[in-house]
C-alpha cells in the first residue's frame, strides 16, 4: 500500500500550554504558598512581634518538628497509600533511642561494659570514643523504625492489605509496644553523651535551629530523588496508574516497600529530634501527630488519590499550620480555635484546587 | 501484500491452553511476517485474549511451541517477551496520567546519566528521543505535556511510541480503536501504517470490522478456542468474516 508523503509535524492543532498554567503555578502548592505569603504579611501588620528574630526562630523550630515526618508521609501519599503509624512510631523510636542511650551509659546494664566503666572514685567513665553511645542509640532508634516500615511495606505490597487498615493496626501495635517497653513511664536520654544529643536535636547553628537545617537538607535530597532518579519517577507512576506501572516492568512491590521504609525512617528521625527538644520521650508523646502530618501534606498539595505531591508542598503545609498557630497566639485568640481553623483550611485548600481544575 | 518468501517473525505451532477443565485454546497454528498487519478477530470468549496473553508472556501455553525470529522461545513473564522484541499496546493504554509524554514513553527504562555514584535521569535526551518518535508517528505531541491533558489519539501515540523505543519486531494492539472518536480512529490507523512502513509486524485485535479491513493484510478468525480462518484480506469480505465469527460458517 503506497502512503502519500505528508508534511512534517507542525503542531498546528496542538497549542503550547502557557507557563502560568503549568508546573507550580497550576498546582495547589502554588496557591497555598501564595496564601501563606499573604497571611504572613497580614500577620506582620497585625502583630509587631511576628517578624522578630525570636519569633521566626520559634516558628522555624516548631514546624521542623513535624515537617521531616511530613516529607516521609508525602512519599507514601504520592504512591496513593497512607501511613497512619507515624505518630506512634515517632514515640517508639525516640523511646528506644533514649533507653539505649541511658542503658549503655549505666555500668552494670547489659552491653554497657563495652561503652562505660566505673572509675575508682565511683564516677562513670567513657570506655570508648565519646559520641559512640549516641551513634549506637540513634542507630537503634532508626533500626526499629526501619523494621516497622518493612512490616508495613510487606503487608501492603506483598500481602496486598489496604494501607489504611495495615497502618491503623500498626499505629496501635507500635503505641502498645512503646508502653510495654517503658512500662508507661517514658524515658530520658541520659549518660555522658546526652549533651551531644541535646546539641544535635535542639541546638542551633548561627541562630538557625538544627532541626530546620536537617529539614532543608532532607527536602533538597527528596526533590532530587523524586524528580531526577528513576526511583522517584516510579513513585509517581505508581500513584498515577499502578497497573501501568506493573505492565511497564516497574518493580512495584519493591518501590512500595521502599516508600513505607522511607516514611518510617523519617518518622523515627522526627521522633528522636522531638525527644531532644522535650528532654524526654514520654509514652504518650506525639499522640495523634499522624493527623497533623497528613493534614500538612494534604494542605501543601499532596493528593490522597496518589500521583501528586512534593517536598515544597510538605513544607508549605507545615509552615502554614505553624504560622496559624503562632498567629492565633500573637493575636491573643483563644488557642482552642486552632484545631477548628486547621480543619477549615484543609477543606478550603482542596476546594480551591478543585475549582481551579474545573475552570481549565 | 504478504512477504511469502521472507521468514516469519512469529510462528505458533499447535498452541493449546487449558485452565483446569476449560479448554481455552486448541491446536492453533499461525505465522506473522515482518511488515505485515494481521487482524485477529473473534467473539468474546473465542480465545483471542488468551492467545495474545500467551504471545505476550502473561501465560505459558499448555501445548505447542512459539518460535520468534526463527528460534524457539519460552516466556515466563511479560518482560521476557519484551526482551526479544514483542510489545503490547493495551486497551486502556497503560499510561500514567500524572506524568509527561516523555516520562510515559520511557517508563521502566529511563535514560540516565552518571554523576559519580549517582545515576540521575537524563530529561533532555529522553525528551529529544520522544519527540523524534512522535515525529515518526506524525503525532503532534509535545514531550513535556502531561498525558492527562492529551486527546485520545495523542495518548495512543504515546503508547505506540513506547513500543518503538525498543525497536520491537512485533506489536500487538488490543482494541486500540474501541473507545475513541472517528478522527482519532483515523490517526490510530495511520499510526499502524507507520509501524508497517518500518518493517514492524502488527497484530490488531479488534471488534471493528471497518478498521480491520482498512489496515490489515490478513485476517485470522478465532472461534471456540480454535483458528477457523486465515485469509488474505482481498480474498474475503466483511460478510464472510462475520459469518465465521458467529459460526454461521464453520471454517474457511
Amino acid at each position: 500500500m503506497a502512503m502519500q508523503l505528508e508534511s512534517p509535524v507542525s503542531f498546528s492543532n496542538v497549542g503550547e500550554i502557557k507557563w502560568w498554567r503549568r508546573g507550580i503555578f497550576a498546582s495547589q502548592t502554588g496557591y497555598v504558598l501564595l496564601a501563606l505569603l499573604v497571611l504572613m504579611v497580614v500577620m506582620h501588620f497585625a502583630s509587631p512581634y511576628f517578624f522578630t528574630q525570636g519569633n521566626m526562630q520559634n516558628v522555624a523550630k516548631n514546624f521542623s518538628f513535624i515537617a521531616i515526618a511530613t516529607l516521609g508521609v508525602t512519599f507514601v501519599i504520592i504512591t496513593g497509600g497512607i501511613d497512619l503509624s507515624v505518630g506512634s512510631l515517632m514515640c517508639f523510636s525516640a523511646m528506644i533511642t533514649s533507653m539505649v542511650m541511658s542503658g549503655l551509659s549505666t555500668p552494670g546494664m547489659p552491653g554497657a561494659s563495652l561503652f562505660v566503666h566505673l572509675a575508682a572514685d565511683g564516677k562513670t567513665v567513657v570506655a570508648n570514643l565519646p559520641g559512640l553511645i549516641l551513634v549506637v542509640s540513634i542507630v537503634a532508634g532508626l533500626a526499629v523504625a526501619f523494621l516497622v516500615g518493612l512490616v508495613n511495606g510487606f503487608c501492603i505490597a506483598v500481602l496486598g492489605l489496604s494501607p489504611f487498615v495495615t497502618t491503623l493496626g500498626m499505629l496501635s501495635i507500635v503505641r502498645g509496644l512503646g508502653y510495654v517497653v517503658s512500662n508507661g513511664r517514658g524515658s530520658f536520654p541520659g549518660g555522658p553523651d546526652a549533651d551531644y544529643f541535646y546539641a544535635l536535636t535542639s541546638g542551633d547553628v548561627l541562630g538557625v535551629p538544627a532541626p530546620f537545617i536537617y529539614l532543608v537538607i532532607l527536602a533538597l535530597t527528596m526533590a532530587v530523588v523524586l524528580h531526577h532518579t528513576s526511583f522517584g519517577r516510579h513513585v509517581f507512576a505508581l500513584g498515577g496508574n499502578e497497573k501501568a506501572a506493573e505492565l511497564t516492568g516497574i518493580p512495584v512491590v519493591r518501590v512500595k516497600i521502599e516508600v513505607y521504609v522511607i516514611c518510617a525512617l523519617a518518622a523515627g528521625l522526627q521522633g528522636i529530634i522531638i525527644s531532644g527538644w522535650l528532654g524526654s520521650a514520654p509514652a504518650n508523646m506525639a499522640t495523634s501527630y499522624e493527623l497533623n502530618v497528613i493534614a500538612a501534606a494534604v494542605i501543601g498539595g499532596a493528593n490522597l488519590a496518589g500521583g501528586i505531591g512534593g517536598p515544597l508542598g510538605a513544607i508549605v503545609g507545615c509552615v502554614l499550620l505553624e504560622v496559624i498557630r503562632n498567629g492565633l497566639v500573637l493575636a491573643q485568640v483563644n488557642s482552642y480555635w486552632q484545631q477548628t481553623l486547621v480543619g477549615v483550611i484543609i477543606i478550603l485548600a482542596v476546594l480551591v484546587d478543585r475549582i481551579r481544575s474545573r475552570m481549565t | 501484500m504478504t512477504n511469502a518468501e521472507a521468514a516469519p517473525v512469529l510462528q505458533l505451532s499447535g498452541i493449546g491452553k487449558e485452565f483446569g477443565a476449560i479448554r481455552a485454546l486448541h491446536d492453533v497454528d499461525m505465522q506473522v511476517f515482518p511488515g505485515e498487519v494481521v487482524g485477529l478477530m473473534g467473539d468474546n470468549g473465542a480465545g483471542k485474549s488468551t492467545l495474545v496473553k500467551i504471545i505476550a508472556g502473561n501465560f505459558r501455553p499448555s501445548h505447542g511451541e512459539i518460535r520468534f525470529a526463527g528460534s524457539a522461545v519460552h516466556f515466563n513473564r511479560p518482560i521476557d517477551a519484551r526482551t526479544v522484541g514483542i510489545e503490547v499496546v493495551y486497551q486502556d493504554l497503560a499510561l500514567a496520567d500524572n506524568l509527561t509524554a516523555a516520562a510515559n514513553v520511557f517508563l521502566g527504562r529511563e535514560l540516565k546519566r552518571k554523576f559519580g555514584p549517582l545515576a540521575l535521569l537524563d530529561h533532555k535526551a529522553m525528551a529529544a528521543r520522544a519527540l523524534e518518535l512522535f515525529g515518526e508517528l506524525r503525532s503532534e505531541t509535545r514531550p513535556y505535556d502531561l498525558v492527562k491533558q492529551m486527546s485520545g489519539g495523542q495518548r495512543q501515540a504515546v503508547a505506540i511510541a513506547r513500543t518503538r523505543l525498543s525497536n520491537a519486531r512485533l506489536v500487538m494492539m488490543d482494541e486500540p480503536t474501541a473507545a475513541i472518536s472517528v478522527r482519532q480512529v483515523e490517526q490510530v490507523l495511520s499510526l499502524i501504517h507507520r509501524l508497517k512502513e518500518q518493517g514492524v509486524a502488527v497484530m490488531l485485535i479488534s471488534h471493528r470490522m471497518p478498521d480491520v479491513f482498512a489496515v490489515c493484510d490478513r485476517v485470522i478468525v478465532m472461534r471456540r478456542g480454535e483458528k477457523r480462518a486465515d485469509k488474505a484480506i482481498h480474498t474475503t469480505s466483511p460478510e464472510e468474516v462475520t459469518a465465521l465469527i458467529t459460526g454461521a460458517k464453520e471454517a474457511a
